[in-house]
């Protein structure tokens, strides 16, 4: 049998790299890197218990499980009433998904979708409307019309009340991993 | 899938108005909403009648049936461009379905359109009662439809006679129907 003579290397193997010991930042401050950054959007949850009642606005997407009363604008962002949420409000987004229930107007910029098992009693002001076999929906659509055209769902910005929850945008960066 | 031959005349009626309103009186259909409102730029109200008439059923208010739906669309006089029925009339007794009409009649401009299907199948005595079920009616396209029953509080009620159908909903007259070999008669009114 042919054992390798451990002491003996082929000729032009290539010599394995030393580790190379990352080097330590310049200060504990220094900017991160762009190709090493990583950008986490926070995932605003309003969860079950939460009822609110007032105004709500805000500039990131949105997920509601609790029950909201009044109005809510989430203009450059999509709403998402989870299957627990409970909405007696004029709505007004990008786009909106329903797999709770909406008692109220909802106008959207890009498209409505009501989920199998959402149920929307109100009128609908999007361009795109898909409602799914199980949805329940009474009311008008109206996919020719813009949003926002005199008429339609006009949400007023005034101060949100002190229930409401208004975040301001947030883009999240991940500290640089330790080096090892 | 079934052929159909009235809806292509209420859609090509409905072709080239300027915002049409489309009044539907059954069970939400995406599919629906999507041909008549991007294909067709129609804005569609979506008011279930069905729910209704099983509410009555259940409650057993049937008697009241009528008086509820003199006024159940709330729509202005003559603000709606067309009506889409399909078999709603089939579920409903001689007042109740003269009701509805008269209030369709009254909430369909006046050169507006009324579509809506009646059975003319009715059993002999012996004869097994069909089961209680309403149908929905997906839209494939301007010919065709699909059907998707599902369950109802009670069964079709006796045929109207084509009399009947012309007198419950004067002012409006048919100008075309279709008796199909389903024993469905498609019935377009203006």
């Amino acid at each position: 049998m042919w054992k390798r003579d451990e002491a003996v290397k082929p000729a032009n193997q290539p010599t394995p790299a030393a580790p190379v010991a990352p080097t330590a930042p310049a200060s504990a401050t220094a900017a991160p890197q762009p190709d090493t950054r990583r950008i986490e959007r926070d995932l605003v949850n309003i969860g079950k218990s939460v009822v609110i009642k007032g105004e709500l606005s805000g500039s990131e997407d949105l997920t509601i499980e609790g029950h909201v009363e009044g109005k809510i604008e989430l203009k450059d962002n999509v709403l998402t009433i989870g299957p627990n949420g409970r909405i007696k409000a004029a709505v007004f987004a990008k786009a909106v998904i329903v797999l709770g229930e909406v008692h109220g107007n909802i106008a959207a910029s890009e498209k409505v979708d009501i989920r199998d098992g959402g149920s929307v009693d109100g009128d609908i002001v999007s361009p795109k409307v898909a409602i799914a076999e199980g949805a329940h929906f009474r009311g008008s659509v109206d996919m020719q019309k813009k949003p926002g055209q005199p008429g339609q769902v006009q949400p007023v910005k005034t101060e949100p009340s002190k229930s409401a929850v208004a975040s301001p945008p947030v883009v999240a960066q991940a500290a640089q991993p330790a080096a090892h | 899938m079934s052929p159909t031959k009235a809806l292509a005349r209420f859609t090509v009626g409905l072709t080239g108005r300027a915002a049409p309103v489309l009044l539907d009186l059954g069970p939400v259909i995406g599919g629906n909403v999507s041909f008549f409102g991007e294909r067709l730029g129609c804005k569609i109200v979506v008011e279930d009648l069905a729910k209704d008439i099983d509410r009555h059923v259940t409650d057993r208010k049937l008697a009241e049936l009528p008086r509820f739906l003199e006024s159940r669309i709330a729509r202005d006089t003559e603000s709606v461009d067309g009506v889409l029925c399909w078999d709603l009339f089939d579920f409903l007794d001689k007042p109740s379905a003269t009701a509805l009409a008269h209030h369709l009649a009254r909430v369909l401009r006046p050169d507006g359109l009324l579509l809506a299907f009646f059975n003319t199948h009715d059993p002999k005595a012996g004869e097994p009662q069909p089961p209680a079920l309403y149908t929905k009616h997906v839209v494939v396209d301007s010919g065709h439809l699909q059907h998707r029953t599902y369950a109802a509080s009670r069964g079709k009620q006796k045929p109207f006679q084509n009399r009947d159908i012309q007198k419950m909903f004067e002012p409006l007259r048919i100008t075309d129907q279709f008796l199909l070999k389903s024993h469905m008669r498609e019935v377009l009114f203006r």
